[in-house]
């Protein structure tokens, strides 16, 4: 007994055994379970298998392929959106502009969103972005002389209104990452080549994206699972999984009402995989074009 | 120090064992009585107002049981929430209330597969069963066994804010049929420039109301999806018509029956709305401004009528088949819901037309001038039901199985697609009829 608590062949795997035994509890086995439950047709306390009959109703359906059109939609739009702009503020901070205490007040309100619950939010984002000409963002309009808009009515509009929520809620948070990034590279770096003549952007181009490419594919990643299962934000800005036309259903919020809201589970857990294979696909390839699968050069 | 490390290791364990096995504790089968004699219950509910009656009629059922005494606690959820909290519950079996009110969209949900997590009612309702409209026990009923109860039949009837129509000169009581009121729409919104009834996008009450005046159904007998049949396609042709000439206009908030409505209703933005009966509660709670302005009167028909109307919303009050108090819920819930006394409170505390039709021509319930619906409203509700009452027709569409997904597609995409975006309404229906076909594998 003695023996064995103190072998140190086994310590590493009890070391990790808790993180082990929570992947496989809530993350292997309900993968599994998913893609049983994906060729079952579920009901109360019985489950048919049915082959891929799911899989086939779910490549037929056009909601489906318009959830996933607005998923991939916003996923891309929140990257264009949430790299260079954070990515800009980040080298403003790290430069010697302005004073230090400003610049803390500035980082520490640009992380405050990310604190707060999205719930409150998006409840809050549905009032700014509302249909009477009172509501801010209808007075906004108004200042630059267009009529009160619809927001929450239309396709584009909507969308709008969800890639605000994102960027002000995203935006201090990769601002962080690149920040946190940034500080690691070597003064050394911007010394030479400031005596070798180049100009601030040159060196921003040159010897921060460089040196910052972990962090930018760190955030990539993370930018496009989280852009592919958004839901929340889509949920509490329509109040409700069922906006206009379906033009703020995300893929999530398609396995949310096929799943809970209709009780179809089986084709719900088609959607999950789905997905999953989607998100899979996207992440790893950019991995493996990112090189970060590629061993540290010597 | 060898000793103490065995000691936290084995005291770390322990823990652990133990938080396992409280995650897996189950529920006791007996029925659970409390110190004092009675029976707690749980119940959920999504409406406010339902809340504050089923805790009236638990005071009754003391009153008149004291043997078998209950103690209700209703939670009240938003719409939503309670539907998709229960959805889980009931796949998980696990955290279920002893009762639930379940609206009647989403009641199919509940009973699909051949055996629903809920309790088998026919017994409990054996004893008030022929009082009741058959139809509406139906619409909860699946294979002969009833598990819901009905509140109300909600009979769709249209609320005149005579207020603001005599301004514009219109007299209510001469709209009759749809044509009259579309005549009358157009003259109010030429004169004022408002809005006279209401185009629907979250909500679907008037297209199958129409549609069932018309003679049709959405879907047909064998189950089968037929959104783009000729009724259907003339009913929302109809309504289009309307919207188009300016007789009904979209609302914010999308149906009367949400917080913007009542706001815009009450500053006599809307002048007509057509609903079912129910909706007298709304204007009681939410409209105080239109006191003794409103008037009822029956809902338009079209020319050539097959039913005058039918039965509109409505909630299903269900026991989960788990429930270790389910005898005693089941008979406190018939009670609560179909006995004559619950059939006088649905009218008296919340402003509905009662299942039990005896109470609608008993006039000193009817009539009672202390009421607050009577001081409300300029008619009496019963009089224009009466008017109605052989005229009430059941729409078999809202009581199919796949009726949850047929509704949630209309307030999703079709009503928008017609109200909203200007799409042709017969282009509309037929894309609704294909996503549908293939949603439901039909």
């Amino acid at each position: 007994m003695k023996q064995l608590l103190y072998s140190k062949r086994l310590a590493p795997y009890f070391f990790i055994l808790p993180f082990l035994v929570t992947l496989a509890v809530f993350w292997v086995v309900p993968l599994g379970r998913s893609f049983v439950m994906s060729t079952q047709e579920v009901l109360y306390g019985q489950a048919t298998f049915i082959g891929l009959d799911n899989y086939e109703r779910l490549w037929q359906d056009r909601i489906f392929w318009q959830a996933l059109f607005n998923s991939l939609r916003y996923m891309v739009l929140t990257l264009v959106l949430l790299i260079p702009i954070p990515l800009a503020l980040a080298a403003l901070i790290n430069s010697n502009i302005g004073s230090a205490r400003i610049k803390g007040f500035f980082k520490a309100s640009m992380f405050v969103p990310a604190l707060t619950s999205v719930v409150v939010a998006g409840i809050v984002f549905r009032l700014i972005f509302a249909e009477s000409d009172t509501a801010i963002m209808n007075q906004v309009a108004e200042f630059f002389g267009f009529g009160p808009v619809r927001w929450l009515r239309g396709d584009i509009t909507g969308l709008v209104a969800l890639l605000a929520i994102a960027l002000w809620r995203w935006t201090g948070v990769n601002m962080m990452y690149f920040l946190a990034g940034m500080q690691a590279i070597p003064t050394e770096y911007y010394e030479a080549a400031s005596i070798d003549g180049a100009s601030r952007f040159r060196q921003f181009l040159h010897i921060t994206v460089p040196n910052l490419r972990p962090t930018i594919v760190y955030v990539v990643t993370i930018s496009v699972y989280g852009g592919l299962a958004m839901f929340l934000e889509s949920f509490m800005l329509y109040a409700g999984n069922n906006s206009p036309n379906n033009q703020g259903l995300t893929v999530v919020g398609y396995l949310y009402r096929k799943g809970i809201e209709e009780n179809d589970l089986g084709f719900a857990s088609a959607v999950g995989v789905v997905l999953l294979v989607i998100v899979m696909t996207i992440n790893i390839s950019y991995l493996v074009a990112s090189g970060t699968f590629r061993k540290e050069a010597a | 120090m060898t000793r103490l490390r065995t000691t936290v290791s084995m005291l770390t364990a322990a823990l652990a064992v133990t938080a396992l096995a409280a995650c897996g504790g189950s529920q006791p089968e007996a029925p659970v009585k409390n110190a004092d004699g009675s029976t707690t219950l749980n119940m959920w509910t999504f409406a406010d107002v339902h809340a504050t009656y089923y805790e009236e009629m638990a005071e009754r059922w003391n009153e008149a049981n004291p043997d078998q005494e209950i103690q209700l606690e209703v939670t009240v959820y938003p719409y939503d929430d309670m539907h998709n909290k229960l959805q889980l519950a009931v796949n998980s079996g696990e955290g279920l209330p002893d009762v639930v009110d379940i609206e009647v969209n989403k009641f199919a949900n509940f009973v699909k597969g051949e055996n629903p997590p809920l309790l088998d009612l026919t017994e409990a309702a054996a004893p008030y069963k022929d009082d009741v409209v058959q139809a509406r026990l139906d619409l909860y009923s699946k294979d002969g066994k009833i598990y819901g109860f009905p509140t109300h039949v909600g009979a769709f009837t249209t609320f005149y804010n005579t207020e603001a129509l005599e301004g514009a000169g219109i007299d209510y009581s001469t709209i009759k049929t749809w044509d009259d009121f579309q005549e009358a729409g157009v003259k109010y919104h030429e004169e004022t420039g408002k809005a006279f009834g209401v185009a629907s996008t979250s909500v679907m009450f008037l297209e199958p109301l129409i549609t069932a005046q018309l003679g049709g159904q959405y879907i047909d007998t064998d189950g089968n999806v037929q959104v783009n049949s000729p009724e259907v396609v003339e009913a929302l042709s109809m309504m289009k018509d309307m919207q188009d000439a300016g007789a009904i206009s979209t609302i914010p908030g999308g149906s009367p029956d949400s917080e913007e409505a009542y706001g815009a209703i009450n500053d006599g933005d809307y002048a007509a709305i057509v609903y079912p009966a129910w909706y007298t509660s709304r204007f009681v709670d939410y409209m105080p401004d239109l006191a003794g302005k409103v008037a009822i009167a029956p809902a338009p028909v079209p020319d050539d009528a097959v039913v005058q109307t039918i039965g509109g919303g409505g909630t299903g009050a269900a026991v989960p088949a788990v429930s270790p108090n389910k005898d005693l819920a089941a008979q406190w819930l018939a009670f609560a819901k179909l006995s004559p006394e619950a059939n006088v409170a649905v009218w008296e505390v919340l402003g509905f037309d009662p299942v039990n039709m005896a109470v609608w021509e008993d006039e000193a319930v009817t009539k009672n001038p202390d009421n607050k619906f009577n001081k409300y409203f300029q008619t009496n509700l019963f009089d224009v039901l009466n008017e109605v009452k052989d005229g009430i027709g059941h729409f078999e569409s809202f009581s199919d199985p796949n009726w949850p997904t047929v509704d949630d597609t209309f307030r999703t995409v079709t009503l928008n697609e017609i109200y909203e975006n200007g799409t042709p309404v017969q282009e509309a229906l037929d894309q609704t009829q294909a996503d549908l076909q293939n949603q439901l594998g039909q």
